[in-house]
Parts: C-alpha cells; structure tokens; sequence
C-alpha cells in the first residue's frame, strides 16, 4: 500500500498528511484533557450559569471560522492577552506558527468533544455514583472506575469526531497559520494550493483520501453502535 | 453508645422533612408509610446523600452530621441497598462484590464469603448484571452492601420493584440476615406485609413527619395512633412453636400469655416464629360456647376501644396475657356485647398467620 501512495502522492502532500495527523492528534488528546472536566460539571451542574457556558461551548459550531480565527488572532497577536503572555514567557507570537494552529484547533473543535461527552455523562446518571459513594468510593475515585468506565462509548464517539473534525478545517488554519509548509500547511490547505495552482491531479488525489477517511470514519461510528444496554 | 439517633429538617418545594428519632442500635427498624412520607428522603440523609442543612445523625457513636461536622458518604460506615439494584453494569457479580470490599480497610465484620452464602449468589459470581434475573439482582446488590463491613445497613425497599415470586424469593435472604448478623438495619417500607415479617421496630411516618415509632408488636396494636393498615390492621406476635399436632395437621404457637392452634407448617417444636393475627379474625364473647367452629379462645381484657376507618366499625383492643390483640368490630356488636375497657371477655382467634 504505502509504496503506492508514495507514487501517486507529492513529498509535500505526504508531509501535509503527516501535519494533519499530528495536529489531529495532538489536539484530540488535548481536548480529552480539557473537555472531560467542562462535559462533567456540564452534566451535573444545577447553577444558572451551566446555561451560558454551555452557550459559548457550542459557539464554534455556528460561527464562521473566519470569526473565530480572527478573534484568536486578536488574542494571541502581539497586542493580545495570550500573545503578550506568550512573549513574556518568551515563546514569541503564536500565529503562523504550529502550537498557534494547535490553540486555535482547540476552540475550535471544544463543542465536537464537550458534547457527546456531557450526553454520556447525563446517561451515566446519579444513582451508579451514588452506589459508588455507599461503597467508600471518592467523588474522584468513583469517576474514574464507574463514571469513565460506563461513558466510555461516548470517549470513543467524542474523540473520534474531534479528530476528525480538526482534520476537516480549514478556515481557522488558514486564518491563523497561513501556510507554511511543514509548519502550518494541512492537507485541507494543500488541497487548496493544488486547485489555486490549477494541479487538478494531485488536488484530486489528496481529495480522494479525505474523502475515503472521512466516510471510513463515519462509518466507524454509525456502524458501531453499542446495543441498549439493559437496566442493571 | 449504642443506638441510632437522626434529627433532621429539610425543607424543599412542597415538602418539609421534620424529624427527631432515637432508634435502637440493634435489630431491623422499619420506616413505613405511604410514598411521599418522607421515608426514603430520612434515608438518604442518614446515608449522606442528601444535605439537610439543619441535622445530627450519631450511629452508634460515632457522629456523622451535626452543626460543625459532615461525613461525606463514602467515609460512613453504612451498607446501602436502594430500590433498584444499581449493580454496576460494566463489572462482574464479583467486581461489583469486590468494588466495596477493596475500598474498606476496617477488619471484616461480614467476610465476602459469608455475604456470598448468606444471599445465596455462589453460582452467579462470573456473570454480568444484564445475566441475572431481578431477583437475583438485588441479592447480590445486598451482599455488595454486606461485603464492605457495614455498621449499619440502610435498605430503600428492596423489593418494591420485584414482583411478588421474586418477593418470595428474596424474603427468606432477609429474614436469615436479620437472624444472623447483629447490625442494626433501617429498612423503608409501604408494605404492612415486610414490616411484619421483618422488623423489630416501627417508624411510621406521614408527610415528612414521624407518626410513632417504637416496638413493633406495641406499636402495631396502639389504637390511639393513626396508624391505619386497613384490611392489615391487626397484631404481630413472637412465639414459639409448641407443640404438633400430626393427625389434624396442626401445630400450636405458644406466646405470652396464650397460645393458639394454626396450620402445620412443618417446623420442629421449640423453634421461634413470627405470627400475624389480623384484627378481621378476632371476635369477642361474652360465654365460652362449648361448640364453635373457632377453637382458638383465650380469656383477655379490653385494653381500649377506638374508632377505625369506617364508620360502623371499631377496634377494640384486648390484653391476653402480656399480649395484645387487636379484634374488629361492627360498632352495633360492641354496643350490644358492652364493651368497655377493663371488661374480661373471651377472645375468639379465627386465624393465625404464620409469618415466614
């Protein structure tokens, strides 16, 4: 397999692929980290103000990437907060660069995380922590071993759509990395540079991949699916 | 310090919990009464899982809750067993025996192995919670809540959610629990059925507040409570078996004060058991007649007549010996039979249920 793709794909499409994959990955991982805490209080929380969080969670889902990515580039650019903060530290600006293109993704791609996980949680419930509770298990302890292990269809839902969605943007990354190759240059953009370059082949080709991982990992989901489980 | 003392208030939309309770540290204590009492909530809040702001829970000694301390649940010394089963479904019979046991480093009051005989789950440990029937179900959810040592095992009608063969065959389970272990249970229940198989005491309990609470063969015959079981009322009594009667396929349960024939149920003479004589079959007379079809006939005396629920009827209730009966009577009877209190009349038991 590899061998062939090698042939029908570019040097640079094959480093953009890579690019993708990490930044997908990276972000993924991140968001695991960072979504599971906000999907938890999420589920569970009685204030009024779960409300308006929830709101700005799934902002990104209606926004245009172009108001989001300008946003961030507000934020993180050399008079922003974050790029201030960035340079105090003495990182430098984080636009145009990979790790601006990574905090970007991860607003990004917040709501894609953060809500199958707050619906595996709320179908968790309170009673099996509850149980856990009456069994000398601490809140934490009994997140770990009874409220992980039984949202983890939604993990597997949550991650997936997460990496797939970060794989698919395209306007924050363009609005926020630009295109460096190697740095910042995704495949979404490389396919961009092909049909700006008038490459209809290889725009095609790379194309095609995203078009076959793309439904290969819809695929996965819809096809997977976990019978009801009966009440226990 | 032995006993169980809970005070709580809570207040909540439509519903205040207002109670003050001293419970014996020791024996099955039954919280009884209609869903909306407030029974299940005082559960919860002995078990921690719901605040009341305003409270004190002391479990023999130790203190849970008061106005500067709150134990969170899962450092309470309790079993909890709620209505339904809550086995975890991603663990074993076993992992969901061993989530508790691993937690808890006290010495082991209840070893695994008991709780695992006790409820009689032996063949189910390698198998998930969505292979077990309901009733086995909430046995193992009971041996759970016993592997983890509990100094007091909390139960939110375990059986409310079976239906009456899975009652059947969970009765027993709690039955040897309440014979074989000698920590004190709080047991909710609507059942007048439960409650007089299974308890010691009675807590019963009305729109958040307690009615009456103490002994259970007591509580259930005093007439000046609101205590009304309906077609139930009438009295629990201990006895023990007394003798046989094979050619009549009888046996004779002697209590204090008296005792009385009922069917055979094949257990050996001297063994403990539980009777329930309800108030329907007892009735009063003034004579001794010689032949009746009713051959159970103790001498008492009226201890007290109150109104029942309709209102050509009372209940009357007779002391024999140290025990008290409950009868039935049509108002028109009492009247015509003077029945007043301090009256040595004849008791005539229709039927006496054996409780097992």
């Amino acid at each position: 397999m590899i061998p062939t793709i090698h042939i029908m794909l570019t040097n640079s499409d094959l480093q953009a692929i890579g690019l993708t994959v990490k930044l997908a990955g990276i972000v993924t991982v991140l968001l695991l980290l960072i979504g599971t805490p906000i999907a938890w209080w999420l589920a569970r929380a009685k204030t009024w103000w779960k409300g308006p969080v929830g709101a700005v969670v799934a902002l990104p889902l209606v926004l245009p990437p172009s108001v989001l990515g300008f946003y961030l580039l507000l934020v993180m650019g050399p008079n922003g907060p974050l790029g201030q903060a960035t340079r105090a530290l003495g990182i430098g600006p984080l636009p145009f660069t990979f790790w601006g293109l990574v905090v970007a993704s991860v607003f990004y791609s917040l709501p894609f995380m953060v809500q199958p996980l707050q619906s595996a949680f709320e179908a968790v419930g309170e009673r099996p922590l509850e149980v856990a509770a009456t069994l000398r298990a601490s809140p934490l302890d009994a997140f770990f071993t009874v409220a992980v292990p039984l949202a983890l269809p939604g993990f597997l839902t949550a991650s997936i759509l997460t990496f797939a969605h970060t794989v698919g943007e395209f306007g924050v990354v363009l609005m926020i990395g630009g295109n460096l190759p190697g740095v910042t240059r995704v495949v979404s953009v490389q396919i961009y540079d092909h049909v700006e370059a008038l490459e209809y082949a290889p725009a095609h080709r790379l194309a095609a991949v995203m078009m076959i991982f793309s439904f290969l990992v819809l695929l996965a989901l819809y096809a997977w699916r976990p019978g009801p489980k009966k009440g226990a | 310090m032995d006993g169980i003392h809970a005070r709580f208030r809570l207040d909540w939309a439509g519903f205040t919990l207002d109670v003050d309770l001293s419970l014996p540290g020791h024996g099955v204590t039954a919280l009884f009464g209609h869903s909306g009492s407030g029974k299940t909530t005082l559960l919860r809040c002995v078990a921690g899982l719901e605040r009341a702001a305003q409270g004190r829970v002391v479990v023999n000694g130790d203190v849970w809750q008061d106005d500067s301390r709150w134990v969170p649940p899962h450092k309470r010394p309790l079993g909890y067993v709620f209505q339904e089963a809550s086995l975890f479904p991603h663990l074993t019979v076993m992992g969901n025996l061993r989530y508790g046991l691993k937690r808890v480093s006290d010495a082991h009051r209840v070893s695994l192995d008991h709780a695992i005989d006790l409820l009689g789950i032996g063949h189910l440990l390698d198998r998930k919670p969505d292979r077990l029937s309901g009733g086995e179900r909430q046995r193992v959810a009971i041996a759970r809540a016993l592997a983890v040592s509990p100094r007091i095992l909390l139960m939110d009608e375990p059986l409310a959610a079976l239906d009456l063969k899975r009652k059947q065959e969970i009765l027993p389970y709690l039955e040897r629990l309440h014979d074989e272990l000698d920590i004190p249970v709080l047991y909710v229940s609507h059942s007048p059925d439960e409650v007089a198989r299974l308890a010691d005491h009675i807590v019963a309990m009305e729109g958040g507040r307690v009615l009456a609470a103490g002994p259970l063969a007591e509580t259930l015959t005093r007439l000046d409570l609101p205590i009304r079981l309906g077609e139930d009322t009438g009295a629990v009594l201990d006895a023990v078996v007394g003798a046989i009667d094979e050619k009549w396929h009888l046996m004779r349960v002697d209590f204090s004060g008296g005792s009385a024939w009922t069917r055979n149920h094949g257990i050996p003479v001297g063994c403990p058991v539980r009777v329930r004589v309800l108030a329907r079959d007892v009735s009063l007379a003034r004579d001794h007649q010689g032949q009746s079809s009713i051959q159970n006939v103790l001498r008492g005396r009226v201890d007290a007549v109150a109104e029942d629920d309709h209102p050509g009827l009372v209940l009357v209730r007779v002391l024999v010996g140290e025990s008290a009966l409950i009868a039935r009577l049509t108002k028109r009877a009492a009247a015509a039979l003077g029945v007043t209190a301090g009256e040595e009349l004849w008791v005539q038991v229709k039927s006496v249920a054996l409780l097992e």
